[in-house]
């Protein structure tokens, strides 16, 4: 697992995207800078997890080019946990093959120790609850020597004051394992928060409709004027 | 496939207060007790004739002259080696077989016809051919063995894969799991909950079959014993052999029933 991103690069150039006759995606263009939280905001169908997914290599792209450097990995909405099987055996598949037995031990007692499970280790995912499970996600990816993680509404699945508690513990192991990320909400509040830029986009065909960057430190307050400024901008700019 | 949801509940509600454990033995046990007293008066009143209805105890005295004798222990461990053989068989064939048409849609389009087909074509119509070429002896019977349960364990297999999550597939995509290893690691471990209920669902056709097998093919087995009863006319004979086949059968399903409890199987009945 890396403490910091070693090199990622991440880069839309003239990217279209359409399933049949449906186009999601027009001609989009978007760099990921290396280190930055961006937060894409959007309305319900307009395009995110298709973008997530083409900024993975999951899917390829209509027309359009798509440079990525690093490794990427997905944090999903839920259920991306083999159930099968235990948390350590879910964290251990992000571990290369060259590491020794030594190095496995010592970094899945740091992972379990970041993400607060400790004395779960064993257990397998249906035995633990929601947030549990989304840990154990986030503590998968960051074993994976990964440099840009991308998470499409991880926390959407979870109760409201569970969702606060994980914003605040993905700022918090951010903060000790640099990573790009790019996250995909509903929650304004959520993406206010967290990023350090925010791309508010359209209905379909899907552009960008507005760019904030907020520069004051995190964690952040919801009542801190940077959060409540970007709140109000990006309500109006989706006329709500 | 529906059968496959038959077993799920059974053991997903725990018992655990002690009145209901208490309940577990004693409803069952009052429902035995009536069986046998109904059993014991109608056998009293003489309203069949005695060689054509054993009273309890005749069947008693039957079942001590069996094992002392030695027959029926003998009978038991023919039975269960030739299902025993029929069912791994086609379980190591079956179940592969159903994995590989999961994965790969131009070979459903092939197969799936031809073994519906089979799956509905009783087994026993197979019990001709199975003694012109295989003879007397244990391989007809496990031929027929092989013939009940290779079927439904393939179609059962190839349409658990079909329901596998896509997400899993894109997981095992992000951390480089491919080839024969996205097999081993996922697709047989996402699919064996649902290859376990049917392991069991198939377990009873071949239990079901293996009597009516060895009634035709063989010289030993429970099924064989219920034959010669019959031409001896000894009902009471044949009265303990079915209770034995019967009981087997659920110990046969209780232990793999012990399976679903497995750790990494267990998500699977959780949901
Ligand atoms: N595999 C697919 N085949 C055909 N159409 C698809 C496919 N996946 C997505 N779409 C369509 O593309 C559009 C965008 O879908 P996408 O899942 O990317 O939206 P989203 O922004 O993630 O929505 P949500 O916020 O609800 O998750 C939708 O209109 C959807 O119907
Ligand atoms: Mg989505």
């Amino acid at each position: 697992m890396k403490d910091k991103i070693i090199k990622s690069q991440l880069v839309l150039e003239n990217v279209s995207h359409n399933y049949g006759a449906v186009t999601v995606l027009n001609n989009l263009n978007l760099v990921v800078n290396s280190g930055e939280v961006l937060v894409l905001v959007g309305p319900s169908g307009c395009g995110k997890t298709t973008l997530l997914n083409l900024l993975s290599g999951h899917i390829k792209p209509s027309s359009g080019i798509i440079k990525r450097e690093g490794i990427i990995l997905t944090v999903y909405q839920q259920d991306g946990l083999f159930p099968w099987l235990t948390v350590v055996e879910n964290i251990s598949l992000g571990f290369s093959k060259l590491m020794n037995d030594a190095e496995r031990e010592a970094e899945l007692k740091e992972l379990i120790e970041l993400i607060h499970l400790n004395g779960f280790e064993q257990y397998y995912p249906h035995q633990l609850s929601g947030g549990m499970k989304q840990r154990v996600e986030i503590a998968r990816v960051l074993a994976g020597d990964s440099d840009i993680l991308l998470m499409d509404e991880p926390f959407s699945a979870l109760d409201y004051q569970t969702r606060l508690r994980m914003r605040f513990e993905l700022i918090r192991i951010l903060k000790q394992k640099q990573r790009t990320v790019v996250f995909v909400t509903h929650d304004i509040e959520e993406a206010t928060q967290l990023a350090d830029r925010i791309l508010v986009l359209t209905n379909r065909p899907t552009t960008i409709s507005c760019e904030l960057t907020i520069k004051s430190p995190r964690p952040r307050n919801h009542s801190d004027p940077s959060v409540i400024n970007a709140i109000t901008t990006i309500l109006q700019e989706m006329k709500l | 496939m529906t059968e496959t949801t038959i077993f799920r509940n059974e053991s997903t509600k725990p018992i655990s207060s002690k009145t209901a454990n208490i309940f577990g033995f004693l409803l069952p046990g009052i429902v035995l007790i009536t069986l046998l007293l109904v059993w014991s008066l109608i056998s009293f009143t003489n309203l069949f004739p005695t060689y054509a209805f054993p009273s309890p105890l005749a069947v008693l005295k039957s079942f001590t002259e069996e094992i002392i004798a030695g027959r029926l222990l003998n009978d038991i461990v023919a039975s269960l080696w030739r299902v025993s053989v029929g069912f791994v068989l086609s379980a190591l064939l079956g179940i592969p077989f159903g994995l590989w048409l999961g994965q790969h849609i131009n070979a459903r389009r092939a197969f799936v016809p031809m073994l519906n087909f089979f799956r509905f074509l009783s087994p026993l119509a197979w019990i001709p051919f199975a003694i012109l070429w295989f003879h007397i002896g244990d391989k007809p019977a496990i031929f027929l063995i092989f013939m009940a349960s290779f079927f439904p364990l393939a179609l059962a297999t190839m349409s658990a894969v079909a329901t596998i999550p896509n997400i899993y597939f894109s997981v095992a995509k992000d951390y480089d799991i491919k080839g024969f290893s996205l097999i081993t690691k996922v697709v047989f471990p996402a699919v064996l909950p649902q290859i376990i209920t049917s392991l069991r669902v198939s377990c009873g056709i071949a239990w079901v079959i293996i009597v009516a097998a060895e009634m035709v093919g063989c010289q030993d087995g429970l099924g064989y014993g219920i034959w010669e009863a019959r031409n001896g006319l000894r009902l009471d004979a044949a009265v303990c052999y079915m209770i034995v086949i019967g009981l087997l059968g659920m110990i046969i399903d209780r232990l793999l029933n012990q399976l679903t409890k497995l750790p990494n199987i267990r998500w699977g009945y959780e949901r």
